[in-house]
C-alpha cells in the first residue's frame, strides 16, 4: 500500500459541466463533463505546492477505463462506477440524468472510483490508468491499441454462458453464492428504503398544514393567538426539515449502491475462475481422449465404442501408412496438449492465488466500509430525532404560553 | 317614538346595557377555585352488562360534596350512556339560556367501531367524566335539580318516568314558543360570537382532518418500516463480521415501529376525541345563540305591538317587561358562559396541544434511545 498511487498523488473530481457536442453518429447531444484534478504530493516541508494538473472526462470514458481494467485484471475485484441511470428513486428524487443533484452525487461517485483504483496495490500501477488521469488527448487511442476490446467481447459472452464444472472449487462456489445473495439483499433494501423515504416525506409535509391552520385560527383568538401563531411557525420548520434529512440519507444509499455493484464485480471474478476451471477440465478431457485414441490405433484394440471403429469395421481397415500418419498427428497434438495443460494448470493456480489475495483485501475493505456506513446512518437517525425533539419542545413552549 | 315602561325605565331595543349589572352579580359566583369547591364528581369503572334484550356498558358515578342540597356527603351510582343523554336533554330544557357541555357522539356505526372495545369504552368514559365535571364547575348548572337526582338516585328510571309531573322548585322552566318571530338584526357582540364560532368550528374541522391524515401517513410509513427492518436481519445472516451491527440495525428499526405505533394510538385516543368534542360544543352553542335570537325577536315584536296600540298600555307592559327580563337574563348568562367557556377552552387546548407535543417528544426520545 505504500507504493500505491493514492499516496503519491492527490486526485479529485472537482467540477461538472454541461456540454453539447456531436457524437459518433454526428448527432447533436448534451452530456456532462467532469474535471479531474491531480497534484503530486510533495514530502518537502518547504511549503512549495506542486502545480495542479487538470483535464476533462465524460462518463463514457470512465466506462471505457473500467472495461479495460476488467479485461486486463480478471482476478481483481474492480471497483464499480456510480450508476449510469438514477435507480431506486423515491418520488421526490429526480430520475433525470441532467438533474443537478444527480450530477453532484455522480461527481462524488466518480471521485470515489478513482480513489479506489488509485489505492489498489495492483491497479494503481497500470499505465492506462495513469494516462487517464494525466493525458487528455490520445488516451482513447492508447486504450484501443491494447486490443482489449476483443477480449472484452469474449469475456461478456463467457460471463453469460452456461456450463457445468465437474470439480468446482468450493471456496469460489460459496463466494459466488454469497455475491448473488448480497446483490439480492441490497437491492431489496434499497427498494424498500426508497419507499420508506417517500412515506416519511409525506408525514413531515402534512405537518406543514398545521402551520397554515394555526395561523388562521390565531387570527380569531385573543389570548391564544400568539401561542398558536408561533407554534404554527415551528410546524412549518418541521415540515421543511425533511428535505435536508433525506438528502443526507441519499449519501447512505449511495454507499450501499457501491457495494451492490461491487458484488457484481466479485461475481465476475468467481465466474472467471469457473471459466478457467472448465477450460482446464475440457483440455484435460480432450487430452485423455486423444491419448486413448492413440493407444487404440497403436494396439489395434477398440476399447470404447466409436463411430470410426464401426465404419472401419464395416468398410475395411486402413492401411498401416495411414495409421502411422494418424498416430504421428495425434502424438504431436498430445504433446501440445500436455504443454497447454501444464501452462493452464499454472495459470489456474496463479489465478487462484492472486484472486484469493484480492478477495481477502476486498472482504476487509467491505467490512470496514459498511460498518462505517451503518454507524453514520445511525448517527443520521439520531440527529433527525434530536431535531424532532427540538421542534416539538419549541412548539410545546408556545402552547404553554397560550 | 320614545317608549318607557310603567316603572319609568326607558326601553332599549338594542342590546341591553343593563346586562352588565347582571354580569357583575354573576361574577361573584365565578370564583370557583379549587379550595372553595364543594362538589366533586368522577366517572370510572366501566362494566359490561349482558341481558336478554341487549348488552350495554354502565359507568360508576361517584360524588363527594358538602353542599346542603345533598342529603349525604358521598354517593356512588351506576349510569349508562342513555342516562347521561337524558340528563343533558333535561338541562337543555330547564336551563335554555345556558351553554350545556356536549356529550360524546351517541351513535356509532356498528361493524366499523367496536362498541365494547377497551379503547372505545375508555375514550367514552373520559368524555363522560369531562361532561359531568364541566357541569360541576358551572355556578348555575351544578345546582340543577335533575343533576342532583342524576348523581344521587338509586333508581333513575323511576324518576325519569315522573319527569313531566315534577316542577322544579328553583325557578319556572321557561318554555320557548318558536312563534315564528324573526329577528331583524343580531346585536353586534352576539353576531361576533356567532362569527367566531363559525370560524372556530371550521378551523377545528380542518385540524381534525390534518391530524387524521398524519395518522394515516404514519401508518403507511409504519408498514414500509416493518418490511425494512427484517431485511437487515437477512443481510446479517449472510455476513460474518457485519452480522452483529446489521442485527442491531434491524432491532432498532423494530423499536422505532413500536414507538410510532404508540404515537398514532395516543393521537387517535386522546387528541382527536377532544377536537370533536369542541366542534360539538360549538354546534350546541350556536343553537343557544339562535334561541337567544328568538327570545329577542319575540320581545321586539311585542314591543312594537305595544308601540302601535297606545290604549292597551297598562296590560301589555308586564308581558313586555317579562320579555325584556328574559332577554336580559339570556344575554347575561350567555356572556358569562362564553367567558368561562373561553377560559376553559384555552386551558383545554393548551393541555391538548402540549400533550400532542409531548407525545411526539416522547416518540423521538424513544427512537433516540434505541
Amino acid at each position: 500500500m505504500e507504493d500505491c498511487l493514492a499516496k503519491k498523488m492527490e486526485i479529485t473530481v472537482s467540477e461538472a459541466e454541461k456540454r453539447t457536442g456531436r457524437n459518433a453518429m454526428n448527432i447533436q447531444e448534451t452530456y456532462t463533463a467532469y474535471l479531474i484534478e491531480t497534484r503530486a504530493v510533495e514530502s518537502q516541508s518547504e511549503g512549495q505546492c506542486a502545480p495542479v494538473e487538470s483535464l476533462w472526462r465524460r462518463y463514457s470514458e470512465f466506462e471505457l477505463l473500467r472495461n479495460y481494467l476488467l479485461v486486463t485484471y480478471p482476478h481483481i475485484v474492480v471497483p464499480p462506477l456510480p450508476e449510469k441511470r438514477a435507480d431506486f428513486v423515491w418520488h421526490k428524487l429526480s430520475a433525470d440524468n441532467m438533474d443537478p443533484d444527480f450530477v453532484e452525487r455522480r461527481r462524488i461517485g466518480l471521485e470515489n472510483f478513482l480513489l479506489r483504483v488509485a489505492s489498489h496495490p495492483v491497479l494503481c500501477q497500470d499505465k492506462i490508468f495513469y494516462a487517464f488521469l494525466t493525458q487528455e488527448s490520445g488516451w482513447k487511442e492508447m486504450v484501443n491499441e491494447t486490443g482489449f476490446q476483443l477480449k472484452a467481447d469474449s469475456r461478456l459472452k463467457a460471463l453469460n454462458a452456461t456450463f457445468r464444472v465437474k470439480n468446482p472449487d468450493k471456496r469460489f462456489t460459496e463466494l459466488k453464492h454469497y455475491s448473488d445473495e448480497l446483490q439480492s439483499v441490497i437491492s431489496h433494501l434499497l427498494r424498500v428504503r426508497a419507499r420508506v423515504a417517500d412515506r416519511l416525506y409525506g408525514v413531515y409535509k402534512v405537518h406543514g398544514n398545521y402551520g397554515r391552520v394555526f395561523s388562521e385560527w390565531s387570527a380569531i383568538e385573543k389570548e391564544m393567538g400568539d401561542g398558536l401563531q408561533s407554534a404554527g411557525h415551528h410546524m412549518d420548520v418541521y415540515a421543511a426539515s425533511i428535505d435536508d434529512i433525506l438528502e443526507e440519507e441519499e449519501h447512505y444509499a449511495d454507499q450501499l449502491k457501491e457495494y451492490l455493484f461491487y458484488a457484481e464485480a466479485l461475481r465476475a471474478v468467481c465466474r472467471k475462475h469457473e471459466l478457467m476451471q472448465y477450460d482446464l477440465e475440457t483440455a484435460a478431457q480432450d487430452l485423455t481422449s486423444k491419448k486413448q485414441q492413440c493407444e487404440e490405433l497403436a494396439t489395434g484394440t477398440v476399447r470404447t465404442f466409436s463411430l470410426k471403429g464401426m465404419t472401419s469395421k464395416l468398410f475395411g481397415q486402413e492401411t498401416p501408412e495411414q495409421r502411422e500418419a494418424k498416430i504421428k498427428v495425434l502424438e504431436e497434438q498430445i504433446q501440445e496438449g500436455e504443454e497447454q495443460l501444464k501452462s493452464k494448470n499454472l495459470e489456474g493456480r496463479d489465478f487462484v492465488k492472486s484472486a484469493w489475495a484480492d478477495i481477502e483485501r476486498f472482504k476487509e475493505q467491505k467490512n470496514h466500509d459498511l460498518k462505517e456506513a451503518l454507524i453514520s446512518y445511525a448517527v443520521m437517525q439520531i440527529s433527525m430525532c434530536k431535531k424532532g425533539i427540538q421542534v416539538w419542545t419549541n412548539a410545546k413552549e408556545c402552547f404553554s404560553k397560550m | 317614538q320614545d317608549l318607557s315602561l310603567p316603572n319609568g325605565t326607558p326601553v332599549d331595543t338594542s342590546s341591553p346595557a343593563s346586562s352588565s349589572s347582571l354580569l357583575n352579580r354573576l361574577q361573584l359566583d365565578d370564583d370557583l377555585d379549587v379550595e372553595t369547591r364543594d362538589l366533586f364528581v368522577t366517572v370510572d369503572d366501566p362494566k359490561k352488562h349482558v341481558c336478554t334484550m341487549e348488552t350495554y356498558i354502565t359507568y360508576r358515578v361517584t360524588t363527594k360534596t358538602t353542599r346542603a342540597e345533598f342529603d349525604l356527603p358521598e354517593y356512588s351510582v351506576r349510569r349508562r350512556y342513555q342516562d347521561f343523554d337524558w340528563l343533558r336533554n333535561k338541562l337543555e330544557e330547564s336551563q335554555p339560556t345556558h351553554l350545556i357541555p356536549p356529550l360524546p357522539e351517541k351513535f356509532v356505526v356498528k361493524g366499523v367501531v367496536d362498541r365494547f372495545s377497551e379503547e372505545f369504552v375508555e375514550t367514552r368514559r373520559k368524555a363522560l367524566d369531562k361532561f359531568l365535571k364541566r357541569i360541576t364547575d358551572h355556578p348555575v348548572l351544578s345546582f340543577n335539580e335533575h343533576f342532583n337526582v342524576f348523581l344521587t338516585a338509586k333508581d333513575l328510571n323511576a324518576y325519569k318516568k315522573q319527569g313531566m309531573a315534577l316542577l322544579s322548585k328553583m325557578g319556572e322552566s321557561v318554555k320557548y314558543v318558536t312563534g315564528g318571530y324573526k329577528l331583524r338584526s343580531r346585536p353586534l357582540e352576539f353576531a361576533a360570537i356567532g362569527d367566531y364560532l363559525d370560524t372556530f368550528s371550521l378551523k377545528l374541522g380542518t385540524i381534525d382532518r390534518i391530524a387524521q391524515r398524519i395518522i394515516k401517513e404514519q401508518l403507511e410509513y409504519l408498514v414500509e418500516l416493518r418490511e425494512y427492518g427484517p431485511i437487515y436481519s437477512t443481510w446479517g445472516g449472510l455476513e460474518v463480521e457485519l452480522s452483529e451491527p446489521l442485527e442491531g440495525v434491524s432491532a432498532c428499526i423494530g423499536n422505532c415501529c413500536t414507538a410510532l405505533e404508540e404515537l398514532s394510538e395516543d393521537m387517535t385516543e386522546d387528541f382527536l376525541p377532544v377536537l370533536r368534542e369542541y366542534i360539538l360544543y360549538a354546534e350546541s352553542m350556536k343553537n343557544v345563540l339562535k334561541k337567544r335570537d328568538q327570545v329577542q325577536a319575540e320581545y321586539e315584536a311585542k314591543l312594537e305591538a305595544v308601540a302601535l296600540k297606545r290604549e292597551d298600555r297598562p296590560k301589555v307592559p308586564t308581558d313586555v317587561e317579562k320579555c325584556q327580563d328574559r332577554v336580559e337574563c339570556f344575554n347575561a348568562d350567555l356572556k358569562a358562559d362564553m367567558e368561562r367557556w373561553q377560559n376553559n377552552k384555552r386551558q383545554d387546548f393548551r393541555q391538548l396541544l402540549m400533550g400532542m407535543a409531548d407525545k411526539n417528544i416522547q416518540y423521538y426520545e424513544k427512537v433516540c434511545v434505541t
